[in-house]
């Protein structure tokens, strides 16, 4: 049995592919928040980052489903995927976004996102007593230390903004 | 909200509407709208019976957000709205939403009286200390320091307190939320909408376009070290004394809510009609 103060209770690899889909949805409804929110903005090029990133965590959702076989995951998840944090461990800071950030802002969301949940997959390793559960948390580490490479990788097409990038002369007003 | 039965099934995408929210990117009204649509799952209300009713300002854009019936009222009169609907409709859940310069300055005296009738419903203010939606000008809760083009040097006027003046105007539940903790923020909803009486829970949100520095807000909250009073004297202390970011439910009273019996005052209307004969 694996449990973080107030984060999910691990006690079987069932309730693991369970915690781990729910992180991955979690995290595809939350950047097509994001991604939704440039789009009201006009900022189509941040959306489309904002999809893919969703996207790419939809895909690993779906390969945790086929992990768990006929066991229904998302059922399993709504039961008992409820974590300290407030919100799930990858899903971006929605109250980090801004109107003027860049592509580099949008792939510091997913890199803080995808450590939390490598650190939130190594303590599982680090605490759970079935070898099943501690053998599938290590494959999740493994996963998302690859995530965190390939977000890295990514950031360097994007250069960092300068410091004065969320300055604005005239901010936006909202209409009724 | 005394007479919620909790056994239906819904899911917070089912409070959901179809409208995308136009709110700045950043801004703390997106988690509220996910805290609203999470406390309404955890109830257990149907949408049908929920109405959200609203003024005007960023944060009164919501109830488009949501999938319960709606009413977008005129600038600082979402209370006198709720108030009319929910004595004529009391099987309906209300819930009033605001910010801090539609419910502070606008509607600064519907909410002293709508604290002192104490109808069953709840109120739920947006406070991010600035009008957002047109760009910047100080609200009521605004620091009096805070220093602007359209406020050089500050208003050097002193802020607004509104958990004390709904203490004292007499709301029967009190709370102070953050809204970068939505699942902390809609279990204190869910105790609110429950709770018999006027409900008064602001919300700490930030305005990242016109106060960037409210980003700092998440480091400076707190749960509240101890748990909610029932006597208001102990309340008004903890409030009066606090440092404005004490989270959680300060104050749960016990007085009976005001609800004329809809339909039963006795009057004859062309009885009444009379009067006016010309």
């Amino acid at each position: 049995m694996s449990k973080e103060a107030g984060n999910p209770n691990i006690a079987s690899l069932n309730d693991l592919l369970a915690v781990a889909y729910q992180i991955e949805i979690d995290a595809v409804e939350r950047y097509n928040l994001l991604a939704d929110q440039m789009e009201a903005h006009n900022d189509p090029e941040l959306a489309k980052v904002f999809r893919d990133l969703a996207r790419a965590e939809g895909i690993h959702g779906a390969e945790i489903r086929r992990l768990a076989g006929d066991f229904d995951v998302a059922a399993h998840a709504q039961r008992i995927a409820k974590f300290e944090r407030s919100e799930s461990p990858e899903e971006a800071d929605i109250g980090a976004a801004h109107y003027l950030m860049t592509p580099w802002h949008a792939l510091q969301l997913s890199l803080a996102g995808e450590k939390r949940a490598l650190s939130y997959f190594t303590s599982i390793v680090e605490t759970a007593k079935d070898p099943k559960v501690k053998a599938m948390a290590a494959e999740l580490v493994e996963e998302e230390a690859e995530h965190v490479n390939l977000v890295h990788r990514l950031l360097r097409r994007y250069p960092e903004p300068s410091e004065s990038w969320a300055e604005d002369m005239d901010p936006p007003n909202p209409q009724e | 909200m005394s007479t919620v039965e909790t056994h239906l099934a819904c899911k917070p995408a089912d409070y959901k509407s179809d409208v995308v929210p136009i709110w700045c990117p950043g801004c703390g009204d997106y988690h509220v709208l996910l805290s609203f649509t999470r406390a309404f799952a955890q109830l257990g209300v149907p949408p049908e019976q929920i109405v959200v009713v609203s003024g005007i300002g960023c944060s009164s854009r919501i109830p488009a957000y949501t999938n319960c019936y709606g009413f977008h009222g005129v600038h600082g009169r979402s209370l006198a709205l709720a108030a009319g609907l929910k004595v004529t409709r009391p099987e309906l859940t209300v819930v009033v939403a605001s910010g801090d310069g539609d419910g502070y300055s606008i509607g600064g005296n519907h909410f002293l009286h709508a604290c002192r009738r104490n109808i069953d419903m709840t109120y739920v203010v947006m406070d991010n200390h600035i009008y957002g939606m047109t760009k910047g000008q100080p609200s009521p809760t605004t620091e009096p320091e805070f220093d602007t083009a359209l406020s050089p040097g500050g208003t050097r006027v002193r802020p607004f307190h509104p958990l004390v003046v709904a203490l004292a105007s007499g709301a029967n539940f009190i709370a102070r939320c953050f809204s970068g903790q939505p699942n902390e923020t809609a279990a204190v909803l869910v105790e609110a909408i429950k709770h018999p009486g006027f409900s008064f829970v602001e919300i700490l949100s930030p305005c990242v376009t016109f106060r960037p520095d409210e980003k700092g807000w998440k480091d400076l909250v707190h749960p509240a070290p101890v748990a909610a009073t029932t006597d208001p004297g102990k309340a008004a202390r903890r409030i009066i004394t606090d440092d404005g970011f004490n989270l959680g439910i300060l104050y749960r009273g016990s007085r009976e809510p005001f609800q004329p019996a809809v339909g039963a005052t006795g009057v004859d209307l062309s009885e009444l009609e009379k009067d006016f004969e010309l």
